[in-house]
């Protein structure tokens, strides 16, 4: 018996048993390692995704991951799910597609903040308002990480960033109160030190119908952290734990984020909504009777 | 296989280019679309919103058209035939996805009804300048499939050849068509389902595990398709891959990738290219011309016939590929070509490219916002042939 045909015997006993690494099933492991920095979060979000997937309950083979451009584009392809690694800013009209062409799927979006609130900004305001069936994962790292640390919608006013030499001066984005004012059903927004929370937010998130959106902050060592001598990706952490504080329930419109301030975190918005293609069979079977048959109710593919 | 009669309005129609063009691609089995209003195109849309409900499907008016040129392809891995339509500022917009396609091979037909440029340009008038856009309008190496209808019965016909090719070959097909195309009245005869030849997506019967999504051979350089969903567990990307999908940026893979990509038209133009030739054996002038404008340049063809030239007229109903070597053969007998289009010279470049010196080329310009008097296209025939 070869060394690697034991090492994978004692995956599936250590499996058996709920000992040992519980995410490796989860990834494309022949596509390992990842591109990530060292104190990079992202990585930990994905291990939170892996285990909201174990504790989903859902087939893996009915969920499938979209991702824009950027280092947290990268997931989907980490993944050993259907995956899709589209266009910069893109990923939400893609999996609009996706989810309507076959609506057996649950289908999740997986992307950094400069993607889904940049270039994607607008597509992500009209899925939240047509309440598209997706679950949104919105890794906020403050930058664009992957072109080498440039100001974002996220950024906050004061840190530099390499197009913000002299330090930025915009105002930001409050995300969770933009994803609510334009119709997301489930909001929510935690950190990479609230793992336990995050992982169940995102399961929350798949069990959940309609647009979703969960954002979790999440250190750039690299090129936001140390470039404004907040130190590494552990300092980040530890900024996250001593400056979080849970609200469940919060005003949206009172969790915006300033640099290095206070973060408020927890499950802002949990409501029903009629879904696109709820909506749009309940109209047009009212409307056209007889002549129209429910879309996507038997196999997905009527 | 054969159309599915759900989606066939079998019977004789009065109807204008883009109503026909909609009936071509449900015919097809086009079963989602993703528009975005812009004129002359939206009428092709808002058919298709009003048929699809009752045929069964989905359309989706999205907020744009960058949105609106992804969203199919999103469909198209989650199993549907797709189209996307638009005109000049929108296919502009659009030309990214139109990459994406090429590059993860996504079949899709992408309708351009042309009116008057740049930018804004004359919305409501036509023109065929952006016949270059098509194909050099993304970034990178690629190829692609433009057609070119000249009546409201090719816009049904060549639209279900269009869905055939994108569905055989996996690349982007253009469906080209102009303002006065689009917007002409005329009979349209839509025959019965099992009169209608459809391409069946290129499914793999392989189980997951063995299935590699970018697999091909030396014969067949087309992969099979999976779709989300099926249990193949696939990764598709933009970025330069591997046969699993998987992004790999080396040289070597961009080289064995993009080669690939490319030279399934390529090698493959002789079979693709599709003209239709009238009296071009012995002719001294040869017209070569493509969708409105070959309505015109055959009224020039007939005044120049009654004068008692000799000149043929090749139309091309494929532009690209460009039917290099039928030119090329051509151009050994005859003495001139007469390239008649709305534009101010784009695939007279390819007649000159073809014809490499060994005839005279003449160009007939115009800067766009109705098609040209037959006169003028006489007046260069005629010139042609002194």
């Amino acid at each position: 018996m070869s060394e690697g045909m034991g090492k994978e015997l004692e995956q599936d006993l250590e499996r058996e048993l709920g000992l040992g690494n519980q995410v490796l099933p989860y990834l494309r492991q022949d596509r390992l390692p990842h591109i990530w920095c060292p104190g990079c979060g992202i990585g930990t979000t994905m291990n939170c995704f892996t285990r909201a997937l174990q504790d989903s309950g859902l087939d893996m083979d009915d969920i499938a991951i979209v991702s824009g451009i950027g280092c947290t584009g990268r997931t989907a392809g980490y993944l050993n799910l259907d995956s899709f690694h589209t266009t910069h800013g893109r990923a939400i009209p893609f999996a609009t597609g996706l989810k309507l062409a076959n609506p057996r799927l649950k289908v999740v979006v997986y992307s950094g903040d400069g993607d889904l609130s940049a270039i994607g900004g607008n597509h992500f305001l009209h899925a939240a308002r047509r309440n598209m069936d997706l679950m949104v994962v919105c890794v906020n790292n403050f930058t664009y990480g992957m072109t080498g640390g440039q100001v974002a919608p996220t950024t906050p006013t004061g840190p530099t960033q390499t197009t913000m030499p002299y330090g930025n001066f915009e105002s930001s984005f409050n995300l969770p109160a933009l994803a609510n004012a334009c119709g997301a059903v489930y909001v929510a927004r935690w950190t990479i030190y609230h793992v336990r929370q995050l992982a169940k937010a995102m399961k929350e998130g798949l069990q959940k119908k309609g647009f979703v959106f969960i954002e979790a902050m999440s250190p750039c060592p690299t090129l936001y952290s140390r470039r404004n001598r907040l130190g590494d990706g552990v300092d980040q952490v530890k900024y996250y734990k001593e400056r979080s504080i849970v609200k469940n329930g919060a005003d949206t419109k009172d969790v915006g984020l300033t640099y290095q301030g206070d973060i408020v975190v927890g499950k802002f918005v949990d409501r029903e909504r009629s879904t696109w293609m709820d909506s749009m069979n309940e109209h047009y079977t009212k409307v056209l009777g007889d002549k129209f048959t429910p879309y996507g109710v038997t196999d997905g593919q009527d | 296989m054969q159309a599915d009669p759900k989606g066939v309005l079998t019977g004789i129609h009065f109807i204008d280019g883009d109503h026909a063009a909609c009936e071509g691609a449900l015919a097809a089995g086009c079963r989602f679309v993703a528009g975005y209003p812009i004129t002359p195109s939206t009428e092709i849309v808002e058919r298709f919103a009003s048929r699809i409900p009752t045929v069964g499907g989905l359309f989706i008016q999205m907020e744009d058209e960058l949105a609106a040129s992804i969203t199919i392809q999103g469909a198209v891995w989650g199993g549907k035939k797709v189209m996307s339509v638009s005109s000049g500022p929108g296919i502009s917009l659009m030309m990214e996805h139109l990459g994406y396609a090429f590059m993860t091979e996504t079949p899709s037909v992408w309708v351009n009804v042309q009116r008057g440029g740049p930018s804004t340009g004359l919305p409501t008038a036509p023109a065929q300048a952006d016949m270059m856009q098509a194909k050099w309008g993304s970034h990178g190496d690629f190829e692609v499939i433009a057609l070119s209808p000249n009546s409201p019965q090719e816009c049904f016909d060549l639209m279900i050849k269009a869905f055939n090719l994108t569905e055989t070959w996996r690349v982007p097909v253009f469906f080209m068509m102009d303002e006065v195309v689009g917007h002409m009245t005329e009979r349209v005869e839509i025959p019965s389902a099992d009169k209608i030849e459809i391409v069946e997506r290129k499914w793999t019967t392989k189980e997951p595990g063995e299935y590699k999504p970018y697999e091909t051979t030396a014969e067949d350089p087309v992969p099979y398709m999976t779709k989300a969903g099926d249990g193949h567990r696939i990764h598709v990307t933009g970025l330069t891959h591997d046969e699993r999908g998987y992004p790999n940026m080396t040289v070597a893979t961009q080289e064995k990738l993009v080669k690939r990509l490319n030279n399934k038209i390529r090698d493959n133009a002789d079979q693709l290219v599709d003209v239709r030739e009238d009296g071009v054996e012995g002719a001294d002038v040869v017209v070569v011309s493509y969708g409105i404008t070959s309505r015109v340049a055959m009224a020039a063809v007939a005044q120049a016939r009654a004068k008692g030239l000799k000149v043929g007229h090749l139309r091309m109903v494929i532009c690209w590929p460009f039917p290099a070597k039928r030119i090329k053969e051509i151009a050994k007998k005859a003495k001139a070509f007469v390239v008649p289009e709305i534009n101010l010279g784009q695939m007279v470049l390819e007649v000159e490219r073809a014809v490499a010196g060994s005839a005279k080329v003449v160009p007939v310009t115009h800067a766009g916002g109705t098609v040209h008097e037959p006169g003028v296209i006489l007046e260069k025939i005629m010139e042609a042939a002194r």
